[in-house]
């Protein structure tokens, strides 16, 4: 096939939005949203600060099948503040999540994917959205020791906050070229540390460090995919097939703090030193 | 942040429900659920103020051409546009007249 | 001194486990009749990670806390006594820098938050004393995965998303609208009274001195902590989190979940 070709079979996946993506991955046929936008569960602290709501709250939570295999899906929708998390979105991740779990303690092999799409706590929710987003890693938890939970990000938002130590507690995380997977934003650390630290406005060096690209080759997601619906949903079915990693990321403290005893703190570091440092026998 | 209700004639009630666009900047999200016969019932909720006029005369000029079906609409507006409003409620009335 | 290395010390007695950073301290004491290991993360000047050393948690500090849960967990795996587990709470914020976000410190605090969460499912009663700021990533990775939260009364605990500045410029608001908000929003306030109607907390106490506890501080402190441990007795989840009224939705989220599952 030409490139040409390629090109316009593709399905862009960074271009959907929340309900269209889980819709995409799920088995054909097989979505159903649960708490709909016609269900109008909405933030109940939104409208006390005259910020419009969104209907869904900026989660779509649908069930369905994978691979023929009962499946949840959790699907942060970015373009509505920022996908951040306040109480009812943060609440659907957490409540599906814990259902999940149910479903396995009952001998009911249900799996989750979580389409990550978001800048962490929503702010104008602060408390409960941070509450929540501890929920939701508990769950992770709680969900990864029946079957693998894992986490995409596709993009363009990216993943941060407490939402990016979620995906750090995924079985296994998916990213293409747009993703970005960080703690901190690049203009919080450029205010709390400074421009010589942290300059949030160069765009290149923030991809370099923080892009799906580099977190792929520095062994802290385990797939990097093009951007296109039928790839994700073949890795997706691939990593299920593979069943649960024998040890997860988040678990692997020794090894990773003897890889930081090795960092040299005089110089800062670059993207090719962080690689340096995680390959090897990383994966 | 304003909440506006208008209502205007229709004809018989929409079979389905649909939602269409997002509340993110420059946009705005449409539900539109099947109403009461003869009425279409539109509420908006808009994070710009002062602007019911402009909502009445966009929503006369798109329903004097053509009686829309019985419906309740509810718009979350984010700052959008009058050419976007118009595109996303044709796609809502759309996806209604489809099902 | 920090207040976190005080109470902690002051609770624990003893001396720090070795093979840690100096920033994280874990000590083995006991609670009432019970075995209990205490975990402070405490400012360490000397931390080689320059973004770190006010008692931030960082990258080391993660994965360490990470560490301390995990041998917990295996030194007890088949005592039917589990230790009870103490997180000292004193924690400003993450560390916010270059060498942070390159090398993963949203994986450093994944593996804390896997270590408390591990903890609490494989049956060790895990209990956070806040006695100091609970920032955000900093409380997510340190204390927020406890199946009881006790906070103590006092200006300087405060548990919250994002500090009072930063939080001011990215919503685009003052720190003086911000606060006037928070009166009408309690998520939004920073006090601890405050974040007590959420429902999260499951006491708050009053001490004479919260800098250096007193010895009446440290009796009434530990008696709470002791309680919380009962009261936790086998269960392993965070359920005793939903109920308040002003934190309805997450219960109503749950019930209709429920019922559409």
């Amino acid at each position: 096939m030409t490139d040409v070709a390629r090109l316009l079979q593709s399905r862009s996946f960074v271009e959907l939005g929340a309900r269209q993506r889980a819709r995409a991955l799920l088995d054909e046929g097989s979505f159903r949203e649960l708490l709909d936008p016609f269900a109008r569960v909405t933030s109940p602290w939104l409208p006390k600060q005259g910020i419009v709501t969104q209907a869904d709250d900026g989660v779509v939570v649908a069930k369905g099948t994978l691979d023929g295999q009962p499946a949840v899906i959790a699907a942060i929708e970015g373009a509505f503040q920022g996908g951040s998390m306040g109480e009812v979105g943060g609440a659907k991740i957490a409540g599906a999540l814990e259902l999940a779990v149910e479903d396995n303690r009952n001998g009911i092999p249900t799996r989750a994917v979580l389409l990550l799409e978001t800048g962490g706590v929503r702010l104008q929710e602060a408390n409960l959205g941070l509450a929540a987003i501890a929920e939701i890693q508990a769950a992770i938890v709680e969900l990864r020791e029946y079957r693998p939970v894992t986490g995409v990000v596709a993009g363009a938002v990216g993943c941060f906050g407490g939402m990016s130590i979620a995906a750090g507690l995924c079985s296994y995380l998916i990213a293409t070229r747009e993703a970005r997977i960080g703690l901190n934003g690049p203009q919080v650390i450029e205010q709390e540390a400074g421009l010589d630290e942290y300059d949030s406005r160069d765009r290149p060096f923030i991809w370099s460090l923080t892009g799906g690209e580099q977190r792929y080759a520095s062994g802290l997601v385990d797939a990097y995919v093009a951007d296109d619906a039928d790839a994700i949903r073949a890795e997706l079915h691939r990593l299920f097939a593979q069943g649960k990693p024998p040890q997860p990321r988040s678990r692997r403290h020794a090894w990773f703090l003897q890889r930081l005893a090795d960092v040299d703190i005089r110089t800062q570091l670059d993207a090719a030193a962080v690689r340096a440092l995680y390959q090897g026998d990383a994966q | 942040m304003e909440t506006l209700s208008f209502e205007f004639p229709a004809g018989q009630p929409a079979r389905g429900k649909a939602l269409v666009g997002v509340v993110g900047s420059g946009d705005l999200e449409v539900l539109l659920e099947p109403g009461q016969a003869g009425t279409l019932a539109i509420q908006v909720v808009t994070s710009v103020n002062g602007a019911e006029q402009r909502w009445q005369q966009l929503f006369e000029r798109m329903f004097r051409e053509q009686t829309p079906p019985a419906l309740n609409i509810d718009i979350h507006d984010f700052g959008a546009t009058p050419g976007v409003v118009r595109l996303r409620l044709e796609q809502g009335l759309e996806e209604v007249g489809h099902d | 001194m920090s207040r976190g290395l005080n109470w902690l010390q002051a609770l624990a007695g003893g001396q720090a486990l070795t093979g840690y950073p100096a920033s994280v301290k874990v000590v083995d004491g006991s609670l009432g009749k019970r075995a209990a290991r205490y975990i402070a993360v405490v400012p360490d000047a000397g931390n080689p990670f320059p973004r770190a050393r006010n008692g931030e948690v960082g990258l080391l500090e993660g994965w360490a806390l990470g560490q301390a849960l995990d041998e917990v967990i295996e030194a007890d795996r088949d005592k039917a006594d589990k230790r009870v587990v103490v997180a000292v709470v004193d924690v400003p914020s993450q560390a916010y820098g270059r060498r942070e976000e390159a090398l993963g410190i949203h994986q450093a605090l994944a593996g804390a938050v896997d270590g408390y969460a591990r903890a609490r499912l494989a049956g060790h009663p895990v209990i956070a004393l806040l006695v100091g700021k609970a920032m955000s990533g900093a409380f997510l990775a340190h204390g927020y995965q406890a199946q009881r939260i006790i906070a103590l009364r006092d200006p300087g605990v405060m548990v919250h998303a994002m500090g009072k500045a930063a939080a001011a410029r990215i919503t685009l608001r003052s720190v003086e609208e911000l606060e006037a908000l928070a009166e009408s929003v309690p998520p939004m306030a920073y006090d601890i009274d405050n974040y007590a109607t959420l429902g999260l907390l499951w006491e708050t106490l009053s001490v004479q001195n919260i800098e250096q506890p007193s010895a009446d501080d440290l009796a009434r402190v530990r008696d709470c902590l002791q309680q919380a441990a009962e009261d936790i007795g086998a269960s392993t989840d965070l359920q005793g989190r939903l109920g308040a009224p002003n934190r309805a939705a997450s219960s109503k989220v749950r019930e209709m979940l429920r019922a559409q599952w």
